[in-house]
């Protein structure tokens, strides 16, 4: 095993020189048809955030119509023409599919390409200190990839007859019938084609990945000293591998029941004055299927955000992460269960509920070692020395949204309360919280924690400071209210709710939400501006700016291709050697050896230090018995 | 014209905002002091994140014991009360943790704010505060879940012999009732294929028996404390039949019938005098997305005494009555029954028993 590991490296050296000769000044190469990993993670950063700028807009278009439905939307219609009504309002339809691409967008293209896509590219190689991913060329492609499935996705939206429009969850028939929705026509095909792309690019990179970790981790660096980024990443990509192929096969049977027939979903329908020819088909087959991805989903988006700010706490506390084993325990048990609690999305489907008691049973469970993470957080924050950067703000406001939105899935996974609160505001408060707030804040926090490795400049922190406090408290005005709105029983996908008498009332909450929807969509150009004005003008950055220990700090001040110049340093100890008592800073990275540190040592380090100066080949091996 | 100064209005301001953040940024560097770790912003988040906490804690009680009434909606059916219970029990369950954890969080937040004359606590981990916050909540959750599930149980547990059974029927985009009838009090079967633009919206099966005296509402009438089974379909779509205050949901999917029981505890009348809304009425919503007009899926819904309750439904004419054209459908050796069932026909009292098996 560990000469195998050396064998590598050397190839890895050698690569890295002869690429050297031919990588410089073809524009294509370097910024377009890249196998860096570090442009690759900068493309699918770019394409996130205009993802997430179309998809944030689009809500504030459905918020508008939600929190003033006496409104004119007539000034859109430049935009939106045929989809502005003659009375100047918005097309019921086209509100469908606003939600849906809402939906769609944030969860797919930013959440999981932007944001798993940037941190895994960038962080996996420089933080287990290898020279590039496995496969250089199917990380370019999983990019490529993203991007035709972007672009499908993105001409959707200017069909005559709308994007797919059946909700982010596409159920069929409503999805599988052009009869049933407009949306359901080219929109839904190009959803479903623009999908399977997507899952091809998620699966290349989530295979990079986990090939990446395993294999090209530098001399030292076994798996008990990862950092818990690396963790986070890893465990992701193996929820995708499992979870994405099933998604697949679910829209490929849509494919089929579409265009050619079949009857996989299709049962019993009589539509638009006609009896169909399907018979034999089960649209709940569909939500098994598609829950089976869309809840793996869920941490597939969320993991990563809480690895990175696993890291950036620790960094900014100055302390190690409490409970670095817990940790990493906590994430494979939330990634194991992942799998088994998809059916909590359709206690009321018409499932058995036999079942619906077995995935409350397992639901509930998942709450344990959430719970455990939450906990270990707020204990690294104890007796620490907090310095509030930018990215700890956004770190903190992930803890703050998983707790908030966490204690709600609790509500949520019991079948028996679920009965009431299922398709209503409570749920949209929950998931918003959880997944999408904390996800979105985790993504935020990498941004402005790793951008001085990314561009070598530092991000402007007093905007930074700006920017979180305004998204922070706008994104709580935004979905806290939604709970009220939820328990009074308010459905989601609503385009009004003036036709129900239970559902009256509220017009200043939605009145709020819409408003604070505007505000928190507009403070992200703050960020804007600073990421792109400090990528160019921003003040140098140092080598290793917030003093942290992982191996990323110790490349270049912009690390080039092969990100270290000379030899990968060598991993000496964990990831979290902040404030070790005797040390002389408040932190030791990861390549410094014990042998250098003897006024900090614990005692059993100092009896690694003989393993140190054996060339680090004694010291895998030891390792690798040890555990 | 208008549009043009707002333009060039927001350009200025945009300049403005950037030339104020050019400034701020050359004074910073002229200073030669950039903010510092544990500098003024260091305090300033930290006493923010306070602020903050507070704040939005006591908004959250403050709205939700003042406005209680208004969010919360009045409870009419049996299983409600306990699935309410359980909201409620879960409720401050996870308030508790909720408060506890936030001050916990936020004031460590506040106190070990950044001071350079300090060092952190080098405190990597410790088994026994592990185990006990994975213990802790464990317990609670079980308790959680266990009542959980008894609750599940009964409420998805077989209706009764004797329930009263009512078909609501989920199409774009509305809601039919199909009652069974007073004289056989079953439903008659049914086929997709059957189902015709000129009348047999149910894809009535006119060769069963059953069917003759089935009859269609356009509104849910519900018998008070009496167990309901409602058998739930779907033409088209999925819908899902949403009965906010009789805590009822479930989906209608096409190809896969459904149903929930429950026993309603206030008739509409006694809901009006309770809530004091002389117009308060029950009602059916959709509560999964089906297209255009999913907002608009209402069907009224009408709660009386099991008196008036079996009077109104002997007041509905059958559906065959009012489809007077499927009788052909029905089979010759059955004709003379169906008229008689479907009302179409005087009953001629005795005879009727050997028709009737």
């Amino acid at each position: 095993m560990a000469t195998t590991n050396i064998h590598t490296h050397h190839e890895a050296h050698a690569d890295h020189h002869e690429e050297h000769e031919h990588h410089h000044g073809n524009f294509w190469t370097t910024y377009i048809f890249s196998e860096d990993h570090k442009v690759i993670a900068k493309q699918f950063l770019i394409t996130g955030i205009f993802w997430a700028l179309l998809g944030g807009t689009l809500s504030v278009i459905f918020r508008l119509q939600l929190g003033f439905p006496d409104m004119s939307l007539e000034w859109l219609r430049p935009v939106l023409g045929g989809w502005i009504t003659v009375q100047g309002k918005l097309d019921p339809e086209f509100y469908l599919a606003l939600v849906t691409m809402h939906g769609t967008i944030m969860v797919f293209f930013v959440l999981t390409a932007g944001l798993s896509g940037t941190f895994s590219n960038f962080l996996i190689p420089l933080q287990i200190g290898a020279r590039d991913m496995a496969s250089g060329f199917m990380n370019m492609l999983s990019y490529w990839f993203f991007f035709v499935s972007s672009v499908l996705m993105f001409i959707s939206l200017f069909l005559s007859t709308g994007p797919a429009a059946g909700g982010w969850t596409i159920y069929p028939p409503l999805s599988a019938l052009p009869q049933a929705i407009k949306g359901s026509g080219t929109g839904m095909t190009l959803w479903l084609v623009a999908m399977a792309i997507f899952i091809a690019s998620s699966l290349l990179g989530s295979i990079n990945y986990i090939t990446t970790v395993i294999n090209l981790r530098t001399k030292g660096m076994s798996f008990t000293r990862l950092p818990l980024t690396i963790w986070a990443f890893f465990f992701t990509a193996i929820i995708g591998i499992l979870s994405f192929p099933v998604l697949f096969a679910a829209a490929l049977l849509l494919i089929f029941d579409r265009s050619f027939g079949t009857s996989f979903y299709l049962s019993d329908i009589y539509i638009a004055g006609e009896a169909l020819a399907h018979d034999g088909g089960s649209p709940v087959l569909f939500q098994h299927l598609f829950w089976f991805l869309g809840h793996p989903e869920v941490y597939i988006v969320l993991l990563p955000a809480l690895g990175l700010s696993s890291e950036i706490i620790a960094t900014n506390s100055r302390k190690p992460i409490f409970g670095y084993k817990a940790m990493i325990g906590s994430m494979l048990f939330i990634a194991i269960l992942s799998f088994i609690v998809w059916a909590h999305h359709m206690f009321v489907t018409g499932m058995n509920p036999f079942l619906g008691s077995i995935f409350m049973l397992l639901t509930l469970i998942i709450a344990v070692p959430s719970a455990v993470k939450i906990f270990n957080y707020v204990t690294t924050l104890w007796k620490g020395n907090l310095r509030f950067t930018p990215g700890m703000l956004f770190s903190i406001g992930l803890v703050s949204f998983f707790l908030t939105g966490g204690i709600t899935g609790i509500f949520l996974g019991n079948s028996a309360v679920d009965i009431q609160l299922h398709d209503t505001y409570f749920v949209v408060a929950h998931f918003h919280l959880v997944m999408g707030s904390a996800s979105f804040f985790g993504m935020m926090a990498g941004v402005y924690h790793w951008f001085p490795k990314m561009f070598g400049r530092m991000m402007n922190a007093s905007l930074g400071y700006i920017h979180f406090w305004l998204t922070f408290v706008g994104v709580y005005l935004v979905f806290f209210p939604m709970h009220y709105i939820g328990i009074k029983g308010f459905p989601r996908r609503y385009y009004t709710w003036t036709n129900f008498d239970f559902a009256q009332g509220f017009t200043d909450l939605n009145m709020l939400v819409s408003v604070a929807a505007i505000l928190t969509l507009a403070s992200q150009f703050i960020f804007l501006f600073n990421f792109f004005y400090s990528m160019f003008r921003g003040k140098k950055a140092s080598a290793n700016p917030w003093e942290a220990t992982t191996l990323e700090w110790t490349t270049p001040r912009v690390p080039g291709h092969g990100n270290w110049i000379g030899e990968i340093p060598s991993v000496y100890r964990w990831p979290y050697d902040y404030s070790k008592p005797g040390a002389e800073e408040d932190f030791i990275p990861q390549h410094i050896p014990y042998s250098e540190t003897p006024e900090s040592n614990l005692p059993h380090e100092n009896d690694l230090i003989k393993l140190e100066t054996s060339d680090g080949e004694g010291a895998i091996v030891v390792e690798g018995t040890k555990h | 014209m208008m549009s043009l100064i707002i333009l060039i209005g927001v350009v200025l301001v945009l300049v403005i905002l950037f030339l104020i953040f050019r400034v701020s940024n050359l004074v910073g560097i002229a200073k030669g002091k950039e903010e510092e770790k544990g500098g003024t912003w260091n305090k300033v988040n930290a006493a923010l994140f306070v602020v903050f906490s507070v704040g939005g804690l006591i908004w959250f009680f403050y709205y939700s014991f003042v406005y209680f009434d208004d969010y919360t909606l009045p409870i009419a059916s049996e299983h409600g009360k306990r699935t309410d219970t359980l909201f409620w029990i879960t409720m401050w369950v996870t308030v508790v943790a909720f408060v506890i954890i936030s001050v916990v969080m936020f004031g460590f937040i506040y106190k070990y704010q950044y001071d350079p004359k300090r060092k952190a606590k080098f405190f990597p981990d410790n088994h026994y505060l592990e185990l006990t916050w994975t213990i802790i909540p464990a317990i609670v959750l079980s308790v959680l879940i266990f009542t959980g599930l008894r609750a599940w149980n009964d409420i998805t547990a077989p209706a009764s012999k004797d329930a009263e059974v009512i078909e609501v029927i989920g199409q774009q985009f509305a809601w039919t009732c199909r009652y069974p009838g007073v004289k056989d009090k079953e439903l008659g079967k049914v086929h997709y294929k059957l189902i015709d633009n000129f009348g047999n919206e149910f894809g009535l099966d006119l060769k069963d028996k059953n069917s003759f005296d089935d009859f269609k509402s356009l509104e849910l009438h519900l018998p008070v404390n009496k167990e309901v089974l409602l058998k739930i379909r779907a033409k088209d779509v999925l819908h899902s039949v949403f009965l906010p205050h009789f805590r009822v949901k479930m989906d209608a999917v096409p190809g896969m019938p459904t149903h929930f029981k429950f026993k309603v505890t206030k008739t509409t009348q006694e809901m009006r005098d309770e809530t004091g809304n002389p117009n308060f009425n029950y009602e059916l919503a959709c509560t999964e997305i089906c297209g255009q007009g999913h907002f608009s899926m209402r069907m009224p819904v009408v709660v009386e005494d099991e008196e008036s309750y079996e009077r109104w439904k002997a007041s509905q004419e059958s559906w065959l009555k009012q489809n007077p054209d499927y009788l052909k459908d029905v089979p010759a050796n059955l004709k003379e029954a169906a008229m008689i069932k479907a009302g179409m026909e005087k009953d001629p009292g005795t005879s009727v028993a050997t028709v009737k098996e």
